[in-house]
């Protein structure tokens, strides 16, 4: 069973308590540049906040619900797909997927090739560009905690229950529960998106106001090419033995060239 | 030593001196790439993590050096042999092709000392994990093939052996492209919903290797006509219009196949919606397959002109599509939220540069070696001296 976690996005009161708590567990070191943008200038950094000592972000959105203004704050992050565009992608295995959920990354198996960035559905591995040995960034879902029955670092400081850590079966259907109960969108994002992502949110403002990407496919990316990954080699075998047919064939009493 | 030196040439003529001194610019901001990192001497950022080098020196390296896996096919395998002039500088283009897209590669990942991790750490869910493997075995293959003509000239003992292996590197060497020009376009294929739906599709991998295929005959004409003034040697007429009919032929059937793409996509109304992703779109296909397609069976292939002009739509055709593919076809998604990349100067520097040098290389190799106007004749018997030294050292 993977674990996950809910987010209830009207419970947030962008106090950011979360993003401070990665950078502790995580040992994340502050980048001047990144220290001064407040919630709002996150959201509209085309990253939505995630650089590569960031790997999570609150983004302030203004909006409007039944006329009257709502704050809402959405936490980004790696969303741990249940099977990940980036980990299929990934031709040195730097990136693997736990049994328990984490999405995690390796760099002594990266080369630096950033497939993964092209290849995942919500644009979340960063790369430091800035740096002469380069690696990829991207939360790991504090994998250590989970294995250890701990909610992630982020979770586990939230204050207002924005953040709920659990078996994703259970917390699909605590999702389930939640829309009934408080009148919210009925959509739970991460329930078919991408084929199933362990971060989970539910809100009551629509969710293409806050840039989430609604319109992504409900197909878990790797099933795109595992077809043609998996005919390849036949297919080249069989090419191959076609061709020295083909050779023998067209060579047969003639004198060979050169 | 005095014959030793006599084997020996490279003039040096003013083009080759820019393509020196380019090369040397390159090799310096290539050694500070190494020293300050990408960041220091690309525009790439985490919107665009693919920008001109994978573009220019990865996919269209690979796609225009497709010219010696059709032209091995046309010639060893199928024995057309009227097409046999070119056979060696078609397949010289690709390895030095190859080597450009090596090199490319290696300066364009982060982690350049790591790049063997995927012989040993299989990511076999990956596109581009066969796309490694199938380029470095290519790479070899064609490094092999390319030994068997050096043996004619320089470690004459070891010509037997190499040229026994022959049908097996031919073989190889059209196998293995055939995967990875596919595959190429399969790379995309997982970018579902950022790719703009005039370019994706299920076809990207046929689509992919179909323009490396003729996209071929447009490079051997054009590189045939460069090489033949450098070295007064031309490639007859017939020969090069027999093998822009074969590249138009394919192209008929690239063109059946993206109509019927557009017509279950339904991307008509797209296409000619004529907006700047639609007209990049038409430009490609209308310049660089229809016009080519109309020149090839129309009396204009009977001239040089009209064959050049075929080999620039053709090469430009290719080189549009592909950088449709990764900057107008990606760029609406990735530039949704103020996304933005236009290569640095240090970066085309790079991409000339490597350029340069496969262009030195090709004129150092085709003046020392059998290449263009190779006849088939062999090499003097009597490989090794009575001492055991190659002829070469004598």
């Amino acid at each position: 069973m993977t674990k996950g976690v809910l987010v209830d996005i009207p419970k947030c009161l962008g106090c950011e308590s979360c993003s401070v708590a990665c950078k502790l567990w995580n040992d994340l070191s502050w980048d001047p540049e990144q220290k001064v943008k407040t919630a709002k200038d996150r959201a509209k950094e085309p990253n939505k906040g995630l650089w590569p000592n960031d790997w999570t972000s609150i983004n302030f959105y203004g909006l409007e619900k039944e006329g009257s203004p709502a704050w809402r704050f959405v936490k980004t992050q790696c969303l741990h797909c249940e099977e990940p565009a980036c980990v299929s992608a990934c031709f040195s295995k730097a990136l693997q997927k736990l049994p328990e959920g984490p999405v995690i990354y390796d760099q002594n198996l990266c080369v630096g090739c950033r497939y993964c960035m092209l290849a995942c559905p919500f644009n979340i591995p960063k790369f430091q560009w800035k740096k002469v040995i380069p690696g990829i960034r991207k939360c790991q879902m504090c994998p250590t905690r989970i294995s250890n029955g701990e909610a992630p670092a982020c979770t586990s400081v939230c204050p207002t229950g924005a953040l709920t850590f659990g078996e994703r079966e259970e917390l699909l259907a605590e999702a389930k529960k939640r829309i009934k109960e408080n009148g919210y969108i009925d959509r739970i994002f991460g329930e078919k998106e991408a084929g199933g992502t362990g971060w989970l949110y539910i809100s009551d403002v629509p969710f293409e106001q806050m840039d989430f990407r609604t319109d992504v496919t409900t197909k878990p990316l790797p099933s795109y090419t595992e077809e043609y990954m998996k005919v390849t080699p036949i297919v080249g075998v069989s090419w191959a033995a076609i061709l020295a047919g083909l050779y023998v064939y067209f060579n047969k009493g003639k004198e060979p060239l050169e | 030593m005095e014959t030793t030196r006599r084997r020996w040439s490279f003039k040096i003529t003013p083009i080759r001196l820019v393509f020196m001194a380019i090369a040397v610019l390159a090799i310096l901001i290539i050694l500070i790439r190494f020293i300050l990192g990408l960041g220091a001497i690309t525009n790439l950022n985490d919107q665009w993590p693919w920008g001109l080098w994978i573009a220019f020196d990865v996919l269209l390296g690979v796609a225009l050096a497709g010219g010696g896996y059709g032209t091995v096919l046309i010639v060893y395998i199928l024995r057309r042999d009227k097409y046999y002039p070119v056979a060696r500088s078609a397949m010289l283009t690709s390895l030095l092709g190859y080597v450009i897209v090596v090199l490319g590669l290696l300066i364009e990942v982060g982690q350049w000392f790591n790049f063997w991790r995927p012989f040993v750490s299989w990511g076999y869910d990956s596109a581009l994990f066969e796309v490694f493997w199938c380029i470095s075995m290519y790479t070899l293959v064609q490094v092999i093939e390319f030994c068997e003509i050096a043996t004619e000239k320089v470690f004459r003992g070891f010509h037997k052996y190499l040229k026994k292996a022959m049908p097996v590197l031919l073989v190889l060497g059209i196998a293995i492209p055939t995967l990875h020009q596919s595959t190429l376009g399969e790379l995309f294929y997982m970018m579902v919903g950022k790719l703009d739906i005039l370019w994706w599709s299920v076809l990207l991998p046929p689509f992919f290797l179909l323009s490396s295929f003729f996209v071929g005959p447009g490079m051997i004409v054009l590189e045939t006509s460069l090489s033949g003034k450098a070295f007064h040697h031309q490639v007859e007429v017939p020969v090069l219009r027999g093998l822009v009919r074969i590249s138009a032929s394919v192209m008929i059937l690239y063109l059946l196949l993206k109509i019927a793409d557009m017509a279950v996509k339904g991307t008509f109304a797209k296409a000619f919606a004529l907006d700047f992703t639609s007209i990049m779109f038409l430009a490609e296909l209308v310049f660089g397959v229809l016009i080519p397609i109309f020149i090839a069976f129309s009396s204009a292939a009977n001239t040089r002109k009209g064959l050049i002009l075929f080999g620039m739509l053709d090469v430009g055709g290719v080189i549009l599509n592909r950088f449709n593919v990764v900057f107008t076809g990606l760029g609406g998604y990735l530039n949704q939220y103020g996304g933005h990349y236009f290569p640095a100067w240090t970066e085309f520097a790079v991409s000339a540069g490597l350029v340069s040098i496969a262009c030195l290389l090709y004129l150092f190799i085709t003046e020392n070696f059998s290449i263009i106007d190779h006849r088939g004749a062999e090499p003097v018997k009597g490989v090794m001296t009575e001492h055991g030294k190659y002829a070469f050292f004598k």
